[in-house]
């Protein structure tokens, strides 16, 4: 290998380090005191399908209301496309969300609108693009989720697995750069679970996004995602690919992946003795 | 220490309700500040004019009937005693658009509407559709709220003016047509008790500080509301309560500086 | 709903609020009767007007010629000082008697106007020279019990 092909190659490293769209550096925040968070750090290059794993209320989406600057924290930084988001005013955030992407939980599609006007809200509010370009722009995007012939329905005539699948068109109408789902897998079914798993790594390599899904479904999100953190009480326990974290032998992600009762999460909510409480 | 704990209770209450008054002050300017909107793309309270204004359309003008029947009628009996039956016009008129009208229209608004808002917004709420809007950097305040509250604060004066038209054609129908009161002077009596500043106007003035007060509860009740059913079906109880209670003492106070010394 | 039956309702929603408020202000309130521009001011003094207000109605032969405007008291004569504003349709002679009347026992106090004989009619700012108070219920009871008690004793 030549000097000139060294230096190249340390550029590219160089700009693939640099290139990382959210930076997250030593991330504390407190409830009334009560640690959510705790010196979290993270980064997810540019392109990448990450996924953010752990036990309900570990603090995952707390993560993402930071990334989105919902929440500021009370240590350390989150740094999205080379801007801190908690120093940003009122606008610059604004500015920021533009080029980001979230689906909710359950969807949280407008229930007084219809698909279609769900779809074109943000087209509506942040463009001036007139109706037709919208129209056809809208089309696209249900079709891209296989919804287009449903654009008249109301969200509450869709199905879930649906109303998952338009909140994913309209997280997507304005191509943004970084998408993040909070539990898209939650209470769909097998079918719907593989069509929306399928849509969430194909929307990302069709739009060159970042994506983070936080989520606790391990099975459906190892076979999408690039890499994968865990988290537990608020901490980063284990990180990796997701060969690597098959294949990991440490406690908690074995008792995790493969759904075991009983390990270094009890079944019992930790108390006094059993035999006590009885009166024996 | 039993008195130590009463205090302490009341102390916490008190606490709790001073903030959420503050609370709901700093919802209302920030309602206001935001409302460019709601008039640069009017129809998106049009949309609300709808669903709050012509959807209280039917109770409004049911009620305004019966209630000026009734006032049809027990103006009669009383008026009987004394011989000035002419004077039925005059006094239905007089209690419809300065009171009734206004207090009984806005208590009809806020459990119809200002419910619905709160209800919806507390949904809205529930289901994470307020913070979906935000994480799209629209302003919730700006697209949702402020456009029910100037739907409700314009509906509010027309419906109570509705409530009292259609009050005096009540009262007339069961005082003129059934019991038989002098067509002429139910009128000309009417007419000349009721002064279009001192009483319409004041009227109206009433119902737009009441459509004002409602609508910024109902909407504050539905933006504040925990995000749970039972936080929502609380909220929108509230709501009703709250909006009834502010109705009457606004009414109060607003009856004691119009229509002092004459 | 489509967007043009929202607007059509919400249309004729305003239309009838305002409606009503016209209604209310026309057939219902004084603004179909009332009109400032054509009526022309006069005034009287009366030693005592009961329980007369501004905006009483004056009337002459039962029928509204006009409204009270003001009640002063004028400290040079220690009487009332009523201003009266009267539809410029009517015009009385100079000789009018102005008095204070009760519709029915209880009711409002006005303003009734006899009409003398005089051929020049009162012009805007003129006084009418000729009242009689009102009869102030108390006193009328005062002079009978007093009456009563000066009756000799048989």
């Amino acid at each position: 290998m030549g000097g000139l092909e060294c230096t190249v190659l340390i550029f590219w490293v160089s700009i693939l380090s640099l290139s990382a769209l959210v930076e997250i550096r030593d991330l504390n925040f407190a409830y009334d005191r009560r640690p959510v968070l705790e010196g979290i750090n993270m980064n997810f290059p540019k392109g990448k399908l990450i996924a953010i794993m752990g036990l309900s209320g570990c603090g995952k989406t707390t993560l993402l209301r930071h990334i989105g600057g919902a929440l500021r924290p009370t240590k350390g930084y989150v740094k999205v496309d080379g801007q801190v988001i908690h120093e940003l005013d009122q606008d610059g955030l604004y500015r920021m969300r533009r080029k980001m992407g979230m689906l909710f939980q359950f969807g949280a599609l407008f229930t007084d609108m219809t698909v279609f006007d769900n779809v074109a809200f943000q087209m509506r509010e942040h463009t001036d693009l007139p109706e037709e370009i919208i129209h056809d722009l809208v089309l696209m995007k249900l079709h891209a989720v296989g919804l287009r012939s449903t654009y008249n329905l109301m969200p509450s005539e869709l199905s879930g697995g649906m109303a998952r699948r338009v909140a994913l068109a309209r997280t997507v109408a304005l191509d943004p750069m970084l998408i993040m789902y909070d539990e898209p897998f939650a209470g769909l079914d097998p079918i719907s679970l593989t069509v929306v798993g399928d849509l969430i790594r194909r929307l990302n390599d069709a739009l060159g996004a970042t994506s983070i899904v936080v989520t606790h479904d391990v099975q459906e999100s190892l076979k999408i995602v690039d890499y994968v953190y865990f988290m537990a009480n608020g901490v980063i326990v284990a990180e990796g690919t997701p060969e690597e974290i098959r294949a990991s032998d440490r406690d908690f992600v074995h008792q995790f992946v493969h759904g075991e009762m009983d390990g270094p999460v009890p079944f019992h909510y930790p108390g006094g003795d059993y035999r006590q409480d009885l009166n024996l | 220490m039993p008195a130590a704990k009463t205090f302490k209770v009341i102390g916490h209450r008190t606490i709790n309700a001073v903030w959420r008054i503050g609370m709901a002050a700093r919802f209302f300017f920030l309602t206001l500040m935001y409302s460019g909107s709601s008039f640069r793309r009017f129809h998106l309270t049009v949309k609300e004019l709808f669903s709050t204004g012509v959807m209280s359309l039917i109770i409004i003008i049911v009620a305004g009937l019966f209630v000026g029947m009734v006032l049809g009628l027990q103006g009669y009996e009383t008026l009987k005693r004394y011989g000035s039956e002419s004077a039925l016009g005059s006094m239905v008129a007089l209690s419809l658009v300065r009171e009734l009208g206004p207090v009984v229209a806005a208590l009809l608004f806020a459990s119809r509407a200002g419910s619905a808002m709160t209800a919806e917004i507390g949904l809205m709420k529930a289901t994470e559709q307020i913070s979906a809007m935000e994480m799209m950097a629209v302003n919730p305040i700006a697209r949702i709220v402020a456009p029910r509250f100037w739907a409700g604060v314009i509906s509010m004066p027309l419906l109570a003016a509705m409530f009292s038209a259609v009050g005096v054609f009540g009262g007339y129908l069961v005082g003129v047509v059934q019991i038989g009161v002098d067509e002429g002077s139910f009128w000309s009596q009417m007419q000349a008790a009721v002064d279009f500043r001192d009483d319409i106007l004041n009227g109206v003035m009433k119902s737009f500080v009441f459509g004002t007060a409602v609508t910024v509860i109902a909407l504050f009740e539905g933006y504040d509301a925990p995000p749970t059913a039972e936080g929502v079906s609380g909220a929108t109880t509230r709501t009703v309560v709250t909006s009834s209670l502010v109705i009457l003492m606004l009414d109060f106070v607003l009856t004691a500086i119009m229509f002092r010394g004459n | 709903m489509e967007r043009t039956t929202l607007d059509l309702w919400v249309g004729i929603f305003v239309v009838g609020g305002i409606a009503a408020l016209v209604m209310l202000a026309m057939k219902v309130g004084n603004l179909g009767t009332y009109n400032v521009s054509e009526t022309y001011q006069v005034n009287a003094y009366f030693s005592n007007i009961g329980g007369l207000k501004p905006k009483a109605s004056i009337k002459s032969a039962g029928v509204l010629v006009g409204r009270v405007t003001e009640i002063t008291l004028d400290t040079e004569r220690y009487e009332a000082k009523v201003v009266m504003s009267l539809d410029k349709r009517y015009q009385f002679p100079k000789d009018t008697f102005a008095n204070i009347l009760t519709s029915g026992l209880l009711g409002e106090q006005y303003i009734g106007l006899m009409p003398g004989g005089d051929s020049e009619m009162l012009k805007n700012g003129e006084q009418i020279k000729k009242t009689q108070s009102a009869v102030v219920l108390e006193d009328l009871i005062g002079k009978f019990i007093y009456n009563k008690t000066e009756e000799p004793v048989k």
